[in-house]
C-alpha cells in the first residue's frame, strides 16, 4: 500500500446523502479478478444518467478530492469501491458519515476518508463550487484539512493514522504475533465446525 | 462487569489486546465467494503466504452464477473467468468449494446455517456485508473487505474495534400475514440506513423469540441496510433444534459440550446497550419500500409520500432524488403501484420456509398474466426439499419460473436483470438503484407480499387477497 502524508490538491463536490456503494461501482463491474482497472466503472450509472453529474463537469476533471455528503460508502463491502475511486484518480474522500466497511477498506488500499462535521464539509463544498480550482490540502501529518486561510482539523485514530503514514500492511504487522494466535488456537474447544474433512 | 451476548462472543475472541491497538479477533469461519475473493488470493500469492486454516474456510459459488442450464459452461466470459479463478484457487490452497452442480452449492450466507456450519458464540466473516445474517444463531458475524478477506486467509484472525451495542426490543405478537421481513424493514423505516452505524444489534423480545430460525436470518441479514456492523439473536431451543443433526453440527459429547456452552450465550440481565429500539410487534403492518434505500419504506396502507413534507433539507433532496428515479408520483396508493417482475429468493428470504409461504398462497391460482416472476432458491439444498414438497410445481403451476440456486436478480450479476424502467417486487434486502440491472426498479417486500403482488400484478398484501375471496364466496 501506497504511504499518505499530505497531499494538495483540487476538490469536486458531491451533493447527495447515501452514496451506496452500488452506486460508486455497480456490481457489473466486479467482475474482474485484478486490483486494478476500475475507473471506467467509477460512478457509472450517475455518470451516465446525469449530464450534470458532478464528475461530468469539465471544471471538475482532474479533482483528487471528493467532498461527498453524508453516509457516503454504505452498503455492499466491496473493496472495489475503494479501488475505483483510486483508480479515477482520487486519494482522499471527505464526509460527514462514511459507512462502516467502506472506510475500513479504504484504510487498507491508501484512500484517505476524512471525517467532518457536516457544515465544514459543506463550507468546503460551497468553496470549491465557487472556486473549482481551488486547491485544497489534507495533511494526515497535521490532521488539518486546509484550503484558503482556512484549516480544518479532523480525528483519527492514532494506529490507522500510524499504519497510513508509514504505508504498513496488516497481513504483516499480524504475523509478528503469531505466537498469540497459536496459544489461542491451543486453547480452542475441540467441538467447533471444521469445513474439512467433508462428512 | 454485566456483558451483551455481542460482548461476550467478542471477548471470547480476542487474541491479543493492547494500548492504542486494534484488538486481534480470532475468526472461526471464513466463507469466500468468486467477488471478492481474487484479489485476495493474488495478494498471498504475491507474498509467498498460504492459507493459514483451510479447515475452518468454506467457498462457494454464487454471485455470478446463472440459474439456467447451470451445468453448461458459463456464457458471459468475464462471470466465468471470476468463477475459474475461484476454483483455481480453492484447489491451489486447499480449500473446500461448493461448485455449480453441487449438492453443497448456494449463496454464501444460505448454505453455511444449511450445514450446520454457522454455531452460537462463533465469530465468522465473509467478503460480504450480509454475513450479518450468520448473527441468527448467537454469532457474531460481519462483513468485511477483500483486504481483509486476504488478512483472514492468512493469518484466521482480524484486527479489529469493539463494536457499540445496540437493544431492538420487538415484544407482542405479529398479526397474521406480517412476517419478520415487515419488523426489519419497519425497523430500518422507523431508524434510517445509519441508525445504526457502529453498532452491533441485538434483536429481542417475544417476538423475536417465536421466530423460525428462517425468519431469524431475514432480519439478521439486513442489519446492514440499518448501518449495523451485525446484528444477532441469543440462541434458544430453536437454535439447538435447528442444528441438531445437521452435517457439521457437533455430534454425542461433542453435541453435549457444545450445548451446554451455548446455553450461557445470553446477555446479562443489567448489562447496558449504548442505545435501545422497542417495537410493539402487533401494531406491524406488510411494508412496502417506495424509494431507493431500504429506510424509504411504509405500510402498504399508505401514499407514495411528498418530498414537500419532509422538514429535513437532505431527506428532502433524497427522496426527490428516489422518487424520480423510481418513477413515482406523490399521493399514490402503494397499493396501486404496477409492477413487471417479482423476484423470490436471495439471502434475505431464499430459504425453505419463505418459499413454503410463497407457494401457500399461489396453491391453485394463476399469477397475473402481465408479471413475470422468478423463484430462485438460495441454495441447491433449497432447491432439492423444496422439490421433494412439490413446491417447484405450485409454482410452474401457478405461472412462475423456478430456477437454479444462486444470488441472481438480487444483484443482476449474472442474466436475471431488470431492463431499464422495469419494476419489480423482490424479497432482496436492497433497492438501491441500478442494484437489479440499469434503470431497474425495485420495492422491497416480504414473500408473501411478494406472491400476492404476483397473482394481482399491483403491490398487494396477503389480506387483500382474503378479502376478495371472501366478497367472492359472499357473491358481491
Ligand atoms: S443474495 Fe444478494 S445480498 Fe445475498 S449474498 Fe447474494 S448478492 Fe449479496
Amino acid at each position: 500500500m501506497d504511504a499518505f502524508t499530505t497531499h494538495t490538491g483540487t476538490a469536486a463536490p458531491l451533493r447527495r446523502s447515501a452514496v451506496d456503494t452500488d452506486q460508486i461501482i455497480p456490481a457489473e463491474y466486479l467482475k474482474r479478478i485484478t486490483r486494478t482497472g476500475f475507473e471506467d466503472g467509477l460512478f457509472s450509472a450517475l455518470r451516465r444518467n446525469e449530464p450534470d453529474f458532478v464528475l461530468n463537469r469539465p471544471e471538475h476533471a482532474g479533482a483528487s478530492i471528493l467532498v461527498a455528503g453524508p453516509d457516503f460508502g454504505t452498503g455492499s463491502s466491496r473493496e472495489h469501491a475503494v479501488w475505483a475511486l483510486l483508480d479515477g484518480g482520487f486519494r482522499v474522500v471527505i464526509s460527514s458519515r462514511f459507512g462502516d466497511i467502506f472506510r475500513n477498506n479504504s484504510t487498507k488500499s491508501g484512500l484517505l476518508t476524512v471525517l467532518l462535521p457536516q457544515e465544514e464539509v459543506e463550507r468546503l463544498q460551497a468553496a470549491v463550487e465557487a472556486d473549482p480550482a481551488l486547491p485544497v490540502t489534507v495533511d494526515l501529518q497535521d490532521r488539518a484539512v486546509s484550503y484558503s486561510g482556512t484549516t480544518v482539523p479532523f480525528e483519527i485514530e492514532d494506529y490507522t493514522r500510524w499504519r497510513l503514514l508509514e504505508g504498513l500492511d496488516d497481513v504483516g504487522l499480524t504475523e509478528r504475533h503469531l505466537s498469540d494466535v497459536e496459544a489461542y488456537e491451543a486453547d480452542r474447544p475441540s467441538w467447533l465446525p471444521r469445513v474439512l474433512p467433508v462428512p | 462487569m454485566p456483558k451483551t451476548l455481542a460482548e461476550k462472543v467478542y471477548e471470547a475472541h480476542v487474541v491479543r489486546r493492547a494500548d492504542g491497538e486494534p484488538d486481534l479477533l480470532y475468526i472461526d469461519l471464513h466463507l469466500v465467494h468468486e467477488v471478492t475473493s481474487p484479489q485476495a488470493f493474488d495478494g498471498l500469492r504475491a507474498a509467498g503466504r498460504t492459507v493459514r486454516r483451510p479447515d475452518l474456510t468454506m467457498a462457494t459459488e454464487d454471485h455470478n452464477v446463472p440459474t439456467l442450464d447451470i451445468l453448461a459452461p458459463i456464457a458471459d466470459p468475464v462471470s466465468r473467468a471470476q468463477v475459474e479463478a475461484l476454483r483455481r484457487n480453492a484447489a491451489e490452497f486447499g480449500i473446500r468449494l461448493a461448485p455449480m452442480g453441487d449438492r453443497d452449492q448456494g449463496i454464501v450466507h444460505v448454505i453455511g446455517p444449511q450445514l450446520g456450519l454457522t454455531q452460537p458464540g462463533t465469530t465468522i466473516v465473509c467478503g460480504d456485508s450480509h454475513t450479518s445474517t450468520h448473527g441468527a444463531f448467537g454469532a457474531l458475524a460481519f462483513g468485511i473487505g477483500t483486504s481483509e478477506v486476504e488478512h483472514v486467509l492468512a493469518t484466521q484472525t482480524l484486527p479489529q474495534y469493539r463494536p457499540k451495542q445496540m437493544a431492538v426490543t420487538v415484544d407482542g405478537e405479529l398479526p397474521p400475514g406480517v412476517s419478520s421481513k415487515d419488523i426489519i424493514l419497519a425497523v430500518i423505516a422507523r431508524i434510517g440506513t445509519n441508525g445504526a452505524q457502529g453498532h452491533v444489534i441485538e434483536y429481542r423480545g417475544s417476538a423475536i423469540e417465536a421466530l423460525s430460525m428462517e425468519a431469524r436470518m431475514t432480519i439478521c441479514n439486513m442489519s446492514i441496510e440499518a448501518g449495523a456492523r451485525a446484528g444477532l439473536v441469543a440462541p434458544d431451543e430453536t437454535t439447538f433444534a435447528y442444528l441438531q443433526g445437521r452435517p457439521h453440527a457437533p455430534q454425542g459429547a461433542d453435541w453435549d459440550a457444545a450445548l451446554e456452552h451455548w446455553r450461557t450465550l445470553r446477555t446479562d440481565e443489567d448489562a447496558v446497550f449504548d442505545r435501545e429500539v422497542r417495537i410493539d410487534a402487533a401494531s406491524l403492518t406488510p411494508y412496502v419500500t417506495w424509494g431507493t434505500n431500504p429506510g424509504q419504506g411504509l405500510p402498504i396502507s399508505e401514499r407514495v409520500p411528498d418530498p414537500a413534507d419532509l422538514t429535513d433539507e437532505d431527506e428532502r433532496r433524497a427522496a426527490e432524488q428516489a422518487l424520480a428515479y423510481m418513477g413515482l408520483t406523490p399521493g399514490t396508493p402503494l397499493r396501486e403501484i404496477e409492477v413487471d417482475t417479482v423476484f423470490l429468493g436471495s439471502c434475505t428470504n431464499g430459504r425453505i420456509e419463505d418459499l413454503r409461504i410463497a407457494a401457500e398462497l399461489l396453491r391453485g391460482r394463476r399469477i397475473d398474466p402481465g408479471t413475470r416472476m422468478l423463484v430462485v432458491p438460495g441454495s441447491v439444498g433449497v432447491k432439492t426439499q423444496a422439490e421433494a414438497e412439490g413446491l417447484d410445481r405450485v409454482f410452474v403451476e401457478a405461472g412462475a419460473e423456478w430456477r437454479g440456486a444462486g444470488c441472481s436478480m438480487c444483484l443482476g450479476m449474472n442474466p436475471d436483470q431488470l431492463s431499464p424502467g422495469e419494476r419489480s417486487a423482490s424479497t432482496s434486502n436492497r433497492n438501491f438503484q441500478g442494484r437489479q440491472g440499469k434503470g431497474g426498479r425495485t420495492h422491497l417486500v416480504s414473500p408473501s407480499v411478494a406472491a400476492a403482488t404476483a397473482l394481482t400484478g399491483k403491490l398487494t398484501a396477503p389480506a387483500d387477497l382474503d378479502f376478495t375471496a371472501q366478497l367472492e364466496t359472499a357473491g358481491v
